[in-house]
């Protein structure tokens, strides 16, 4: 029989869902890191509950992995999917809106039983749902088929089970031309000694590979080409994973000690693994009692000359404010990373929002300025991680930096940067006893320039001085309660900060700096604005996209490029935070596009918000 | 030139002009840390003292070391950081007892816990004294104040057995009238290595004036304290003829003929520092509890670091950036 040949294609969709413990975060992380290596460009996107195990089988617990792979320049996980695996009837229920018309959806037959449909709050089996013949349905007894292909393996009934996410895995792999190699290789290290484990996963995926081989989904057969991407080395890398190797760096650039300081929280505790495995790169992790002392004690370590960060998520920053504001009274080196989450208050766990700007901005009592830098992908976690140390290091001055859930977990293939030839070196303001020769030293004394002062550290002779939260006197750093004093101390805080804009790249625009229409953006929803406007401009409209990574202070040129446009939304994942800031500060009568339901942007809903607005004109 | 130099108390001076309300006993204590801090013989560059907020946390202001006046409670934590990132610097860290035992109570605890090696000096008042006189955690039930004009109904908190819960190896009690006992106990906490908490009964002249009169005034002390000596039986009374003996599991002040049935002095056991903290009559001073050989958090975090150094190499960040699947394009 001679093989068809897969339909080609230029980049596919796929969604994986199924229990919180049916290894899916695994399977598409698998899925990802295989299409990566093969040379497809990668978007995902894991999307899970807050419980741990939430009751198996209902809708709650369901925990879903998005990815996006292409032939072209891959920018989101994707607006619709194009393929659902789901393993048992709540994952269908709960996704099945989701899915393109015509799409395919393999389900875990065995997993449609009558307990299950109640479990799931179903009251018939969804696979004999009428709305279901838009669909190609592939049925396929997912649990029994693992079990029986591990009939011969010397491992519990509950273990053989367990290996039903390689067996889906491995028919995905075969529809989609994937390679095998890479997960075997994975298996054989993450079971390393438990050779019945590494025996049971690996059949399983050849299992499931060769099961689709053998039903002949080759009518489901597609092929997606590696993407044609500028030459260079590349990896796979997580926004989180890029944050703490960003911070490495830039502690290594500037020849100090990188101090931690957290305290658990989702979705910034990988921060804290990721960092806390890197002793030798001189990082010291501190798991503080609660995410007070976590900043508290990073400002110790930054006293005593570390490169001093803090990471957790918005309750968390909300704890940390005090201590925040008193690192601007001391004028030291602080990141504090907030890794955004849906709030007010817990909110949405594991789910996305960009709604802690304000909170970034304003969150602190007295008149207290803060640096706001904002990751735009999981790789651009990296640079501006090391943004952040650099301009807190070099200004003294606290730093915070916003990321979110999505491009923190979130994934994407890297061309490693030629980190000695692509960033400068961070110039400390560390100083010694011989710096004073000449001069008596005062602990607030200032560059002119650049209003920054001196990091004299304890145990450095001669220098010894005394830094507090009451106000300072002008240069000596003595407790003031001068009111002329004070207002000086508040208008140069505020103006050391305001200059940092003299420090930073001018803000890029994608497409005309004039026109209709421009669209604003921030932070992580980069990907779905970038493609949302690069495809209405295609067809010739004159719409410009102003996507900012810089907050506070903003590039100088943000004033010329907002008024060079009719009109101006901002396109935000939150009540309109960003909007309110440049209507404040530019005066400029931007229009706001918001969402707030814990999930990203779709490209379609932008391309649709854009072109409406440009019929509105 | 310092080197040679023999440190005096001015050394540790600084130039601030001190604002503690006159005959507050902190001059007392901060003049103690001083003359102690001379005879320890650290220079000040090398010394850093960290506090939190309130009438003794402004301490640092007056010390010539390096110091930071931090926020309300959290000093453990700053000290910590500082510690852990320049370990060879001798942190000391003043707090109060509504500092260190209602806002920074967890801070406290965890630091203790965790046996960090600085010494903590807790001003224990009895009363917030910046705030202009409410009741503290420490305050006797029934107390009047400001914010308790019925009385407080609150259950006072005992430093002793705080530190004890929290895995304490050094706890000492002096007063802030025997700047000598005060310099001792000072000296010995530094020599611990561990966190190193003292409590100072300190009087408030204006909010709480005498809380403590009666075991710190010259005349009455002597009868109402026991001065404890390690390896020493327990004896008291300014005609040295009452002692501390062992009756039903408790610790008893009275007369005795002979010192052997006396309980000697062990700060080694902690089963003796929990029966020292039941007593509130006679109250014992000195060093209460010490225990040495625990695991210090400051040193097993750096031998940790140097294990893993011992074992992988210098890393750079190339190495990250290059681990697991690369592929070229």
């Amino acid at each position: 029989m001679q093989e068809q040949q897969p339909q080609e294609v230029e980049n596919i969709v796929i969604r994986f869902s199924g229990d919180s413990g049916d290894g899916m975060q695994l399977t598409g992380g698998q899925f990802s890191a295989t299409s990566a290596l093969m040379g497809n460009d990668i978007s995902t996107f894991p999307d899970f509950p807050a419980e741990i195990r939430a009751p198996q089988g209902t809708v709650a617990g369901i925990s879903g992995f998005q990815i996006n792979f292409g032939a072209t320049e891959i920018n989101t996980p994707g607006d619709q999917p194009d393929i659902l695996v789901a393993m048992n009837p709540a994952a269908l229920k709960a996704n099945i809106e989701d899915l393109k018309r015509g799409g395919v959806i393999i389900a875990n037959e065995d997993a449609f039983t009558s307990a299950n449909f109640k479990k799931a709050g179903l009251e018939d089996n969804p696979l004999e749902w009428k709305k279901l013949e838009s669909y190609e349905v592939i049925k396929v007894p997912i649990t029994s088929q693992t079990k029986e292909a591990l009939s011969e393996l010397d491992l519990d009934t509950k273990s053989k089970t367990r290996c039903k996410n390689f067996y889906a895995l491995g028919m995905t792999y075969f529809m989609y031309h994937r390679e095998l190699e890479p997960t075997i290789r994975w298996i054989e290290h993450k079971f390393k000694g438990k050779q019945t484990l590494i025996d049971a996963n690996i059949t399983a995926l050849k299992a499931g590979y060769n099961f689709a081989d053998t039903i002949e989904l080759t009518g489901h057969r597609y092929r997606v080409k590696p993407a044609t991407i500028e030459k260079g080395t590349y990896r796979q890398i997580n926004g989180n994973t890029a944050t703490a190797w960003g911070f490495i760096w830039a502690a290594e650039n500037a020849g100090l000690n990188l101090f931690l300081g957290s305290y658990p929280i989702t979705p910034a505790s990988d921060v804290l693994h990721e960092l806390s495995k890197h002793k030798n790169h001189g990082v010291m992790t501190f798991q503080a009692e609660d995410e007070i002392a976590a900043v508290c004690s990073s400002i110790g370590a930054s006293f005593g000359g570390a490169l001093g960060i803090t990471t957790s998520s918005g309750p968390g920053i909300a704890l940390k404010s005090e201590a925040i504001n008193l690192a601007v009274m001391l004028e030291l080196p602080l990141v504090i990373v907030d890794i955004q989450r849906g709030g007010p208050s817990t909110g949405l766990p594991t789910k996305t929002e960009q709604s802690d700007l304000n909170m970034a901005m304003y969150g602190r009592n007295g008149e207290s300025p803060m640096v706001v830098l904002a990751a735009k992908s999981p790789s651009d976690c990296f640079t501006m991680a090391f943004e952040a140390a650099r301009l807190t290091l070099e200004h003294m001055t606290p730093v915070m930096l916003l990321t979110d859930g999505f491009i923190a977990n979130g994934s994407e293939p890297w061309k490693i940067p030629d980190v000695r030839e692509e960033f400068a070196t961070i110039k400390t303001k560390l100083v010694t006893a011989d710096d004073y020769k000449d001069k008596e030293f005062f602990p607030y004394d200032r560059d002119p320039e650049t209003l920054v002062r001196n990091w004299a550290i304890p145990g450095t002779p001669e220098l010894m001085h005394r830094v507090g939260g009451l106000e300072k006197e002008d240069r000596t750093g003595n407790v003031s309660y001068d009111p002329a004093n004070h207002e000086l101390m508040v208008h140069t805080r505020q103006a050391k900060v305001d200059k940092i804009a003299d420090h930073i790249p001018a803000q890029e625009v994608l497409g005309d700096t004039q026109g209709d229409l421009l669209v604003v953006s921030w932070g992580g929803t980069y990907g779905a604005t970038y493609q949302a406007v690069n495809q209405v401009r295609a067809n010739g409209a004159k719409v410009s996209l102003m996507h900012m990574r810089y907050l506070n202070p903003m590039p100088r040129n943000v004033s010329d490029i907002l008024s060079g446009f009719k009109k101006i939304v901002v396109a935000e994942l939150n009540n309109g935070q960003l909007k309110g800031l440049l209507n404040s500060r530019f005066n400029c009568n931007a229009k706001g596009y918001n969402k707030v339901q814990g999930k990203p942007f779709m490209i379609r809903e932008l391309t649709q918000m854009i072109e409406k607005e440009l019929e509105d004109l | 030139m310092t080197d040679t130099k023999k440190l005096t108390k001015k050394d540790f001076s600084s130039d601030q002009e001190i604002k503690w309300c006159p005959g507050c006993g902190d001059y007392a204590i901060l003049s103690a840390a001083q003359m102690a801090m001379a005879q320890i013989g650290k220079e000040p560059s090398q010394v850093a003292v960290v506090s939190g907020i309130g009438c003794s946390s402004r301490f640092p202001y007056y010390m010539s070391t390096y110091g930071m006046h931090s926020i309300h409670g959290r000093a453990p934590a700053f000290a910590t950081g500082l510690k852990l990132q320049n370990p060879d610097l001798s942190v000391w860290m003043i707090t109060g007892d509504g500092d260190g035992l209602s806002i920074g109570g967890n801070h406290l605890a965890h630091i203790i816990r965790r046996n960090v090696n600085i010494n903590i000096i807790l001003f224990n008042n009895e009363i917030y004294g910046l705030t202009k006189g409410q009741y503290s955690p420490t305050s006797q039930k029934g107390l009047n104040t400001k914010s308790t004009p019925y009385g407080s109904v609150d259950r006072p908190f005992s430093p002793l057995k705080f530190a004890l819960g929290a895995g304490s190896t050094f706890f000492a009690r002096t007063m802030d009238t025997d700047p000598k006992h005060m310099i001792e106990v000072f000296k010995a906490a530094d020599a611990h290595e561990g966190c190193s908490v003292i409590e100072v009964y300190q009087n408030c002249v204006i909010f709480n004036d005498k809380v403590h009169d009666q075991f710190t005034n010259r005349k009455t002390r002597e009868d109402n304290t026991v001065r404890l000596v390690a390896g020493s039986p327990m004896v008291f009374g300014s005609k040295k003829d009452k002692g501390i003996k062992l009756k039903d599991f408790s610790l008893v002040a009275q007369e005795f003929e002979d010192e052997s049935e006396l309980v000697v002095h062990d700060p080694s056991k902690p089963s003796l520092a929990h029966m020292l903290s039941e007593m509130t009559d006679v109250v014992p001073m000195g060093i209460l509890n010490h225990r040495v050989g625990d695991s210090v958090y400051d040193r097993d975090v750096h031998s940790q670091m140097k294990d893993v150094l011992s074992q992988k190499e210098k890393g750079k960040i190339e190495d990250l950036l290059y681990t697991g699947d690369v592929w070229e394009v």
